[in-house]
């Protein structure tokens, strides 16, 4: 397999740097390095960039199993942080949400929710569950493409708060329409989950945002 | 327009505040007195106690500070909350009597609102992606549409409540943050300790109680266990912080709150705005902790935007989360 050096930078997240590379058996591969960060001490930074390479590799396979589309993984360089990882071709839900028409956007949410649903019955919490973390690929799935905070759980506390990261992303950047996703969103859940399960998650992620210090007492209004 | 001047109270929880700005940025008086417990953190009734005691004399010296009489104050500000409600409604108290007394109109404000507008006064950001850290809050925020958006906060307690815990529990004098701060110098080795970051939400509880527990096992050097917990602490907020930045792509990043005094968090901060090409600003050391300046401020600028408080609506709100609050004058 070529270095990183063969490949072209596409993006600078905040953790990882995204190369594109040239085909390598007519597939278009993406290589995800986790840089090193100069303000963590060097201990920390590499515990981190080692665990979450391993990590997220693994729970991008189990997800698979579970029927939640992800990128197929070629190789793991550990030494270097790296994953050699398939170039899903699409579009992010995030940049794609404000052209949808109402109903399509609906309908996204509750594929989202079913997605969502699959992960927690099959024991992963997906860790960061945002909009820019789902890609509309050109036949049509959506696929999760960032599991670097993914772990391995089936407690309600922890799925508790992937349903209210997924809340609160929503409230603060799809502010126009967040409530009514919110709720196609669960609807999909729910169909998964079954409706014991998800009362329950709902409660415990009621119970996170009420936890934090200064949550106003009104949080149960509306939405969720 | 003539200038306006505004008296600001702040009473959210140990400080409490006297501060007076003008519609032109200038602040005239910034006067507190902070209540320290005789032992353990911040009881909300002795608290207020303090405040209510030590009201009259604080604001007799933000006065005769300013060199302002009573007649000339246009507008009387306090902070509504998030707070601990006996000490938020000693100062509103003082705020309503002083509204009635001088007829001026009443305007109460939302304390995190307040530390980012004085962070942004005093740095002179504009558009700032804003880290605000504090005993209370744990907050990574950005102006968006009408309003501070919360992109990230804590899960459970605020990072400033940590670091005050866990100096407590070492028997570092009070307040015990910038204690562990100076041991953190002399830091020789790392010791692993719990990092929980969530999406852009962080969770300090795992870390205190572990460090809680290294500390009272007597195995370890206190100076590599504050090294250790403030480098595992200003990591997660990094993390979150970079996460944001990028996600918003706002062109500056503000620090601002109490543990904004902290070098080493500012050195993350600043690195990390070198690295996404963002300017680095820090709220200075006077308006970091809580003060009345910040009150006073932001009571002008929702005043000069229209905003008023009747008294009958004036009632305190220890949980008014940032995020409810509309922002009319970034429009």
């Amino acid at each position: 397999m070529a270095s990183v050096g063969g490949g072209r930078l596409i993006a600078r997240g905040a953790e990882a740097e995204l190369y594109l590379q040239r085909p390598w058996l007519d597939r278009e591969v993406l290589v995800k390095r986790r840089v090193r960060k100069r303000y963590r001490v060097p201990e920390l930074d590499r515990r981190l960039r080692e665990y979450r390479t391993v990590r997220e590799a693994e729970i991008i396979h189990r997800a698979k199993e579970l029927g939640v589309p992800t990128p197929v993984i070629y190789l793991i360089d550990i030494p270097r942080t790296t994953v050699y990882m398939e170039y899903v071709r699409g579009r992010r839900l995030r940049e794609l949400l404000d052209e949808l028409p109402r109903e399509e956007r609906l309908d996204l949410f509750h594929r989202v929710g079913v997605l969502v649903g699959r992960l927690h019955r099959g024991g992963i919490i997906h860790g960061d569950l945002t909009t820019s973390n789902m890609i509309l690929t050109e036949d049509g799935r959506i696929c999760f493409v960032d599991f670097g905070l993914a772990e391995v759980s089936e407690e309600v506390e922890r799925r508790g708060v992937d349903l209210h990261l997924m809340r609160r992303m929503l409230i603060s950047t799809h502010y126009g329409y967040a409530a009514e996703c919110f709720q196609s969103f669960l609807q999909g859940y729910r169909e998964v989950m079954g409706d014991a399960a998800t009362e329950e998650v709902v409660r415990k992620m009621r119970e996170i945002e009420r936890r934090g210090r200064y949550v106003s007492e009104r949080v149960e209004d509306g939405d969720g | 327009m003539d200038e306006v001047i505004c008296l600001g109270i702040e009473s959210t929880a140990d400080d409490l505040g006297v501060g007076i700005a003008t519609s032109e940025g200038a602040i005239l008086a910034n006067e507190k007195s902070t209540y320290t417990p005789e032992r353990g953190g911040i009881h909300p009734r002795e608290a207020a106690r303090h405040h209510s005691a030590q009201v009259g004399s604080v604001l007799d010296s933000a006065l005769a500070k300013a060199g302002v009489g009573p007649k000339e104050i246009d507008v009387i500000a306090f902070s509504q909350g998030p707070g601990m409600g006996p000490c938020l409604r000693t100062g509103a108290t003082v705020a309503r009597a002083l509204s009635i007394y001088l007829d001026v109109p009443l305007v109460g404000v939302n304390h995190a609102v307040a530390h980012i507008e004085i962070g942004r006064l005093a740095t002179g950001a504009e558009d700032p992606l804003t880290l605000f850290v504090s005993g209370g809050n744990t907050i990574v925020t950005g102006y968006e549409a009408g309003r501070y958006r919360i992109f990230g906060e804590t899960l459970d307690i605020a990072v400033g409540n940590c670091l005050d815990v866990f100096a407590r529990e070492a028997g570092f004098p009070y307040p015990g943050a910038p204690e562990v701060e100076r041991r953190a110098l002399k830091g020789e080795r790392f010791i692993p300790l719990p990092y929980v970051v969530k999406g852009m939400d962080l969770s300090f509880s795992g870390l205190l109680t572990s460090a809680l527990e290294k500390l009272r096992s007597g195995r370890y050097r206190v100076e590599d266990l504050c090294m250790s917990l403030q480098e595992v602490a200003f990591s997660m907020l990094g993390e979150v912080t970079e996460r944001a930045l990028a996600h918003t792509r706002k062109p500056e990043l503000l620090l601002t709150g109490g543990v904004a005094a902290n070098r080493r968090l500012q050195a993350v901060m600043r690195a990390i705005a070198e690295e996404h090409g963002a300017e680095s600003y820090v709220v200075p050391l006077e308006y970091a902790l809580d003060n009345g300046a910040m009150i006073a401020w932001t009571g002008l600028l929702a005043y000069l935007s229209g905003v008023r408080t009747p008294v009958e609506e004036s009632l305190i709100r220890p949980r008014w989360r940032l995020d409810e609050v509309e922002i009319p004058w970034l429009r």
